[in-house]
């Protein structure tokens, strides 16, 4: 059972990944999500323009960029819960344009938020159960007739009971979320998400307000999900985290993407050192002033 | 002297009078809304109109039997709640609240208004519909009962349906509350994204639950009527706050707390207004006179229930672990 994996200092990397350059934009060998001429703007702000993305099956895949850079609204839009301006996308060949958000999730793609939302005054088990999907119970009718949907109610508790052991949970099935702590509250959503079997996951900051005790028991689970076959986008400013887990980098600034690569190498990339840093981040400024500065100081003992 | 026995006879006698009923079957209505789903409905008093005048024009101008009727009243709020869902149940939950309490109001100026006068009655409203639903009692002509509780027949047969119902809906709320719909709506009500990122439809989900609650408003419109006659003046605003003190008297998102709290709410109206209409009577309070008499009773309760609301407000059937969380 994956509960018994020991904590793994060095993660099997997945490489090979894309076809060509590892540019901005470059072909996967094996894509699972594809985003091309993606745009959204608010007001007179581009906040996403993405001109061709692929994330490829299979693997972990790392959305860096400083604050502001779009990674949150480009999540948003590719998940349907917000509308982008131009563009089409696609999830496993399946359009996702004008998808709403329920159905995308449906279709196999869950996500997470960056603001944990556990659903408070819901027991833990109840969070869990209500990720499953297809449950007909959920119907208002069949609702009312508990011999209907009581056997596959049944088999969701087993399986969440048996998540929320393999996520350390299960002593809390019976309170309510909001008396978990942050860090456990991002370990619930992470395990109701896997409720319905995903094939990919998108995990908005994961890392985010957990505290370092945690932190390295979340990486053991997402790496998890690779090796049970599943897919994982997330956003993070970790970048050790990055560099430990992630097995591709897509790196955005002011909403494009501006570089690709494995993580070791794109963090080696001017375009991010620049994105991160600002262009003019190794020329010092202060050097060619020097002989003013001093010249004003003189100027200010003479005064004194 | 006070007549005490009078008093307390005539308050116990609330206790299972059909008024209790429909004001118990509208806070369960809003129970679903507000307290379950998270939907901040304003126009409860819409839907129990519609139940009303539904069931009374239906009977008059168009000699429905009473199922038929029934039905009307029932159809009538389905489409009232579509009308209000549509445009609202995608923004944000205040975007329901204002919208509600608006077209709970023009319903009620609709019923007024003089250019409907030969079917809605105006201001004067619609009596004379009751002989159908009188004619279906099975009980025998007389004055039946005990202690406080003498009625004739057609009363009985009334407090008889009226609280029918209550158990009946009461139940059915019980079931698909522990259901997984029950659950989806709950959660709903913490997080709708969270929610919607779970592959459930939302919208959807937030519109059953405004009819199935709307629905619960309009059956108990009926029963509200069936003692009295249609005045469009009970459909006030108040109608829907004195509905959501019922709630949050009970617990917001209880089975029993609308139905107890009603009680209580009717019973401690009752008890006030007897009270201090005899206190004035037998001049305890020489300062005031009859008519600001019946309106002190609404301060007290007002009171009473703010008494409850501080150091109980979860309701009395509310858990208290709930609170502990409130942000």
């Amino acid at each position: 059972m994956s509960s018994d994996v020991t904590p793994t200092s060095k993660p099997v990397k997945t490489t090979g990944l894309h076809i060509g350059e590892a540019e901005p934009g470059c072909r996967k060998v094996d894509p699972i999500l594809i985003a091309d001429g993606v745009t959204r703007t608010f007001g007179g702000l581009k906040a996403v323009d993405v001109d061709h993305v692929e994330i490829p099956r299979g693997a972990i895949t790392a959305l860096i960029g400083p604050n502001g850079a779009g990674k949150t609204t480009f999540f948003n839009l590719l998940t349907g819960f917000d509308k982008p301006d131009t563009g089409k996308w696609e999830f496993e060949g399946r359009s996702l344009a004008h998808v709403p958000a329920y159905r995308v999730a449906r279709m196999g793609l869950i996500r997470t938020f960056q603001l944990t939302k556990a659903l408070g005054l819901l027991s833990v088990l109840d969070n869990m159960k209500l990720g499953a999907k297809g449950q007909s119970g959920e119907n208002l009718f069949r609702a009312v007739f508990p011999f209907i949907w009581r056997k596959q109610e049944e088999e969701i508790e087993a399986k969440a009971v048996e998540l929320l052991t393999r996520f350390k949970l299960d002593a809390k099935q019976t309170d309510y979320a909001a008396s978990l702590s942050g860090g456990q509250r991002k370990l619930l959503e992470m395990a109701r998400a896997l409720m319905s079997d995903p094939t990919l996951v998108m995990l908005d900051e994961p890392m985010a307000g957990v505290n370092p005790a945690l932190t390295q028991s979340l990486l053991d689970h997402i790496l998890d999900l690779k090796s049970q076959g599943m897919t994982v986008l997330f956003v993070e400013h970790d970048m050790h985290m990055v560099r430990h887990i992630a097995d591709w980098v897509v790196v955005m600034a002011e909403g494009r993407i501006v570089a690709e690569g494995d993580p070791h190498t794109v963090m080696e990339n001017p375009a991010v050192i620049d994105a991160y840093l600002g262009a003019h981040h190794d020329t010092d400024l202060g050097a060619t002033e020097t002989e003013n500065v001093e010249a004003i100081k003189e100027l200010i003992d003479d005064e004194q | 002297m006070i007549d005490w026995i009078q008093i307390f006879s005539n308050a116990a006698q609330e206790l299972i009078s059909p008024t209790t009923a429909a004001y118990a079957l509208a806070a369960l209505g809003l129970a679903i809304h507000f307290g379950y789903t998270g939907l901040l409905n304003f126009g409860q008093a819409g839907f129990m109109a519609l139940g009303a005048y539904g069931y009374a024009i239906s009977v008059l101008s168009f000699n429905l039997p009473v199922w038929a009727a029934v039905l009307v009243g029932i159809g009538a709020s389905v489409v009232f709640a579509l009308i209000l869902g549509i445009p609202t149940l995608r923004l944000r939950a205040d975007y329901l609240a204002i919208v509600t309490i608006a077209a709970a109001e023009i319903l009620r100026l609709v019923f007024t208004t003089n250019t409907f006068e030969a079917i809605t009655g105006s201001a004067q409203g619609l009596n004379g519909y009751k002989g159908s639903f009188a004619a279906l009692n099975p009980i025998p002509k007389g004055t039946y009962g005990f202690g406080p509780f003498q009625y004739n027949e057609y009363d009985w047969w009334l407090r008889i349906v009226g609280w029918t119902v209550v158990v009946l809906l009461a139940l059915l709320t019980w079931l698909i509350m522990r259901s997984p719909w029950g659950r989806v709506i709950k959660g709903i009500r913490e997080d709708e994204d969270a929610v919607r990122a779970l592959g459930k439809n939302v919208y959807s989900y937030k519109m059953q639950s405004l009819i199935l609650g709307g629905v619960y408003g309009t059956l108990a419109g009926m029963i509200f009527i069936l003692p009295r006659a249609v005045v469009p003046a009970n459909y006030q605003t108040s109608l829907t706050f004195f509905v959501y003190a019922i709630l949050l008297l009970g617990g917001a998102a209880t089975i029993l707390g609308p139905i107890i709290g009603s009680m209580i709410f009717w019973v401690l109206l009752s008890f006030f207004s007897g009270f201090i209409s005899r206190a004035v009577e037998a001049g305890w309070l020489p300062f005031m006179t009859q008519v600001q008499a019946g309106q002190l009773r609404f301060i007290l309760v007002g009171i009473a229930i703010m008494l409850i609301v501080i150091f109980r407000p979860q309701g009395i059937f509310g858990n208290k672990k709930e609170l502990a969380f409130v942000k």
